[in-house]
């Protein structure tokens, strides 16, 4: 079974002689379990593919399946307890003014679970943060602390789909590590399905079974990790990118 | 090799309510005429450091050092009317992200020329034609309609490249970079990193290069120093970074993911609280 199927996907913003063609007929699929990355430069329309998935980019036409479902014009709420993204920047995805306890009760009060007190406890346990960071507010903790704050808000209404959006490129390399072994830990204890977005070919390269190279809004090669490890890249500018990044 | 900047026991301190917090803890080095990489976690003082040496720390902030000389003559005897004349004209600093240093309701042409203008007294047609000449220089193709342009109009990396521009016409001794490329792709890095590779060896300036990665300052630096909680753990030749002998270097080295060796779990750096406490080394030629 396919987790995620995106067919012909084209993406756009503004209209006219504005009109930027931002995703141009994105074609792939994510099996149940598996780790996809997208990786390209600024511009190439990675994370707008992700945002158009979660409805953020809502300019698109195509085929997005989830679960071999259709995603509907205006998404249900079973669509976000199915599908949780993660935003890149950590710094701005947190609301300034809500303690960690307001933000992960919150998510749970709306996905309509009763046991709220228990759950915000296991959820914080989850990624790694413990009690003592319950009632604290974003701007008392460090970059990873907030990351994973956000990630454990994702994790709330137990998605299945995991949507990554360079959860680590804010963060200190001795933080990312962190953070990947974490992601890493929770795909295989809650069996997630990942799209994770990086400019960072290592990134994809440890934390990915599949990745699409993305250039101008068009997805130009779609390799296993293993060919990537090898350097192969039959696409002239995915190899450009691979020598550029080692 | 000629000393540019000789810096000696560099503190920086920051009073608040629970105590004085120190960014930086006596750290010493100096500076010839070649590329030094500043290295650390965010929070280990590098940035400090750089800001620092140009006095650019407000009150409350105190800078206190034996001496920071630049060419023999201490920076923090003189006052700040004479600073003035060092900022820009001798040393200069390039910000991390050219969104924020770049003045939004200003043509760029405009800020390069009012830059230069202040430096040196010139005719406005001279200023101009010397501004094309420097954009000309970072490989800005079109640099009139770049000078006609707004900062919103460009590219994260062509602002960093105006900034770079901006930063040298007045020809400084020294060149600052503040993670000069951390906002930038990897593509569009390479190009910034060459053009600052270029001026440094053809007008024989000394470069502080700030960064947080590891690799890239392995490849493009000639010394680094490694920062870790405001003092420098360790010094050591670029091209010799990956047999670093601390442990918080080779930690920080670990914990990278790796395309050529990869493997199921990422070392995680396990803190020392010796690291912090042992004295600064000494990044003196």
């Amino acid at each position: 079974m396919s987790m995620l199927d995106i067919k012909g996907l084209n993406v756009w913003f503004g209209r006219a002689r504005d009109r930027v063609d931002a995703v141009k007929s994105a074609t792939f699929t994510v099996a149940q379990g598996e780790s996809f990355g997208l990786v390209g430069e600024s511009g190439s329309g990675k994370s707008t593919i992700l945002r158009a998935i979660t409805g953020l980019a809502p300019t698109w036409s195509g085929k997005i399946h989830v679960e071999d479902q259709p995603i509907p014009a205006r998404r249900p709420k079973s669509f976000y307890k199915t599908v949780q993204m993660v935003f890149q920047d950590p710094y701005a995805s947190l609301h300034p003014r809500h303690s960690v306890d307001q933000v992960l009760g919150e998510t749970l009060h709306l996905h309509g679970f009763k046991d709220i007190d228990n759950r915000v406890v296991k959820l914080l346990d989850d990624v790694g943060l413990g009690q003592k960071f319950r009632f604290r507010y974003p701007h008392q903790l460090s970059g990873g602390q907030r990351q994973r704050v956000a990630i454990a808000r994702a994790l709330a209404p137990e998605p299945k789909l995991l949507l990554l959006d360079e959860p680590t490129s804010a963060l200190d390399v001795s933080v990312q590590a962190e953070i990947l072994n974490l992601l890493a830990d929770l795909r295989q204890m809650h069996d997630l399905t990942y799209v994770m977005v990086s400019h960072d070919l290592s990134v994809v390269g440890h934390m990915c079974d599949r990745l699409a190279v993305m250039k101008d809004g068009e997805i130009v090669e779609i390799m296993d990790v293993s060919a990537l490890q090898r350097m192969e890249a039959t696409h002239p500018y995915a190899q450009h990118l691979l020598q550029a990044s080692v | 090799m000629d000393k540019l900047l000789d810096i000696e026991n560099l503190w920086v301190k920051f009073p608040t309510r629970q105590g004085v917090f120190d960014a930086v803890r006596g750290v010493s080095f100096t500076l010839g005429r070649e590329r030094l990489g500043i290295v650390g976690e965010s929070g280990s003082g590098k940035s400090m450091t750089g800001r620092a040496i140009l006095r650019l720390i407000r009150p409350p902030g105190i800078v206190d050092a034996d001496h920071i000389s630049l060419e023999g003559v201490d920076l923090l005897k003189k006052s700040e009317k004479e600073m003035r004349a060092v900022r820009g004209q001798r040393i200069s600093m390039v910000m991390q992200d050219p969104k924020f240093s770049l003045n939004p309701v200003m043509t760029i042409g405009n800020q390069i020329i009012e830059a230069y203008r202040l430096h040196s007294k010139t005719s406005k047609s001279a200023a101009y034609a010397k501004s094309l000449e420097m954009l000309e220089a970072v490989s800005i193709r079109d640099p009139e309609r770049v000078m006609r342009a707004y900062p919103h109009e460009m590219s994260g990396g062509m602002g960093q490249r105006i900034m770079i521009a901006m930063m040298l016409i007045p020809n400084p001794e020294i060149l600052i970079a503040d993670e000069p490329t951390s906002a930038l792709d990897v593509s569009v890095q390479r190009q910034v990193l060459d053009i600052m590779d270029k001026l440094v060896k053809e007008r024989g300036m000394g470069l502080i290069f700030i960064s947080h990665d590891l690799n890239l300052v392995a490849d493009f630096c000639d010394r680094v120093l490694i920062m870790y909680a405001g003092r420098i753990v360790e010094v050591c030749r670029a091209d010799k970074l990956h047999e670093a002998k601390h442990p918080y270097t080779q930690g920080l080295l670990n914990s990278l993911p790796r395309l050529d060796a990869p493997k199921d779990r990422l070392d995680v750096l396990k803190r020392d609280p010796v690291w912090s406490e042992a004295p600064s080394v000494s990044g003196r030629t």
